[in-house]
């Protein structure tokens, strides 16, 4: 074998990394649709703008929407810029000692994974969590972090921490993280949004008499108002779900192809097998890492059997791939490596 | 009108030259920089071997010749003058030093010695380190010779005289670096 590098891999990063852009401004797109959807329903059907100008009894400028891109503009601005921050400190994470074995070993391999992947090396955390798990975060590779639990580094020997690595730094180096990191931004936005107009039904909405406002307008196109007051109100009430929904379906993609191009990184295919047999092994959840991170992780770490299956529910509603299908595919790929011959550059 | 037209169109075309030529230089300073994070690596083993011998050998006794004969490429590797002699005293080192750490498992004493694992693990690392710094090298010199050779970029490679750089082809040595279990536990 003259073991020269195959440059498919390449490609396909750039493909991914074109991609990742792509989706991210049609995300950026969406966001403002729904916000703006939101503010002007509320406007409209509340405030009155645009219906009641004459009789002065409605509002002559669209508040709400604006209120609503303005607010969720910066709310989402802060998650993109201070969201890895606070990931990481909900999850206690503390940056990796190097005068402590593990730790140096892990750091080692964060570098190693780095330069195998041509970028800068990720800030090294650990999470203070018995149960073995990995998750990358930040908004562009230059400000990325990988954190892994005291478990993980406990029970992985080099190889399979190598795997996971090489795992996370693809997520680095697609531009993964940047996008998951710009969904939650938004995600967190919406859904802030979604529940203050929720609650200006209750509080705002119920006084100020909709009913009567409805008359008002019953006389020319009542029944289009109605459908599209049903579907501002589902929109009000669903979108905290679609935006679940979509942060899943992103990340449930992304992890086949970090595991590929983690192979890809490592030459080493069965190190990152072994050590999703060994993370899938132990069922604990990992109690350090909340609910709303569970995406960025190497394996869901709320432990649920429901990314295990592959069944419909899990399609829409698991963070990730069935991890056995996934050890699987890897090790197919070891299978087609190794008849290729032996595998240079270690 | 037409003149516009022709001012137009050499615009796009001085912009779509200025554009490739920059990327061509790009990548070639990607190839310069992949290679020199090679020679960073090693030079880092280079550092570090003496530090490995010195702690192993007193516990390693009857292993003076595979020491030795780490000692001996690195100092070659060191001492070399030319490109090609430099490949393959580093190729020899790659091999000894892989073979001296395969034959540090078997010393009990060292597994217990907190400054041996130290440089076991170093070692490793850096080792691990060269590999992947000439793996992501000719990564990119594939992409920087590929960008010469494809139409119509090989115009302005010829153009401005670029050459494709060499690969690193993967030698025995490298091959054989060995998978050495070394769970921190």
């Amino acid at each position: 074998m003259t073991a020269v590098v195959p440059a498919q891999g390449r490609a396909t990063f750039y493909e991914l990394q074109a991609k990742n852009r792509r989706n991210s401004v049609m995300l950026v797109v969406v966001f403002v649709g729904m916000v703006a959807a939101l503010g002007a329903g509320f406007d409209y059907f509340f405030l009155g703008v645009g219906s009641r100008g004459a009789d002065g009894g409605g509002m002559p400028f669209p508040i709400a929407t604006f209120g609503a891109l303005i607010f969720g503009s910066l709310y989402a601005m802060q998650g993109w810029y201070l969201g890895a921050s606070q990931v990481l400190g909900a999850s206690r994470a503390r940056p990796a000692d190097p005068a402590n074995p593990a730790e140096k070993q892990f750091l080692n391999v964060v570098d190693e994974m780095a330069i195998a992947a041509g970028i800068t090396a990720p800030k090294a955390y650990v999470v203070p969590d018995p149960d073995p798990n990995a998750f990358a975060v930040g908004r562009d590779p230059a400000h990325a972090s990988i954190a892994v639990t005291e478990g993980l580094l406990a029970s992985l020997d080099r190889e399979e921490l190598q795997g996971v690595i090489g795992h996370e730094m693809s997520h680095v180096r697609n531009l993964d993280i940047r996008a998951m990191t710009l969904v939650t931004a938004l995600f967190g936005a919406a859904t802030l949004l979604a529940d203050v107009t929720r609650r200006g039904l209750y509080w705002g909405g119920g006084g100020r008499s909709n009913r009567s406002r409805d008359s008002d307008r019953s006389g020319g196109g009542g029944g289009i108002m109605l459908v599209l007051f049903v579907l501002w109100l589902l929109l009000a009430i669903l979108a905290p779900l679609l935006g679940r929904m979509l942060v899943l379906a992103v990340s449930r993609s992304r992890e086949y192809l970090a595991d590929a191009s983690s192979a890809e990184l490592t030459r080493n295919p069965l190190g990152l097998a072994s050590a999703l047999r060994k993370i899938a092994g132990a069922h604990e959840p990992t109690r350090l890492i909340n609910q709303g991170s569970a995406h960025l992780c190497i394996t869901d770490p709320r432990g649920l059997k429901l990314n295990e299956s592959e069944n419909a529910a899990a399609d829409l509603f698991g963070t990730h791939p069935p991890i056995g299908k996934r050890i699987q595919i890897l090790e197919s790929m070891a299978g087609v490596v190794s008849s290729e011959g032996p595998i240079g550059g270690s | 009108m037409f003149g516009f037209v022709v001012l137009a169109v050499l615009v796009l075309l001085a912009l779509w030259l200025v554009g490739q030529f920059n990327g061509l230089v790009g990548l070639r300073n990607q190839v310069q920089n992949a290679w020199a994070q090679i020679d960073v690596q090693l030079k880092r083993r280079a550092d570090l071997i003496p530090n490995l011998v010195n702690t192993v050998k007193g516990v390693m006794k009857f292993e003076q010749e595979t020491l030795e004969k780490v000692m001996n490429a690195r100092a070659r590797a060191l001492g070399a003058t030319s490109m090609a002699e430099r490949g393959a005293a580093e190729g020899e080192v790659s091999q000894t030093l892989g073979r001296l750490l395969v034959v540090m498992e078997n010393y009990p004493e060292l597994k217990s010695n907190q400054n041996a694992l130290q440089m076991q693990e170093e070692l490793t690392a850096t080792e691990n380190k060269i590999g992947f710094a000439r793996q992501f090298y000719n990564d990119v010199v594939m992409k920087f010779n590929t960008a010469q050779q494809v139409f119509p970029t090989n115009l302005i490679a010829g153009m401005f005289n670029f050459k494709p750089a060499d690969f690193l082809q993967m030698t025995e040595a490298d091959r054989v670096v060995p998978k050495v279990d070394l769970a921190v536990s």
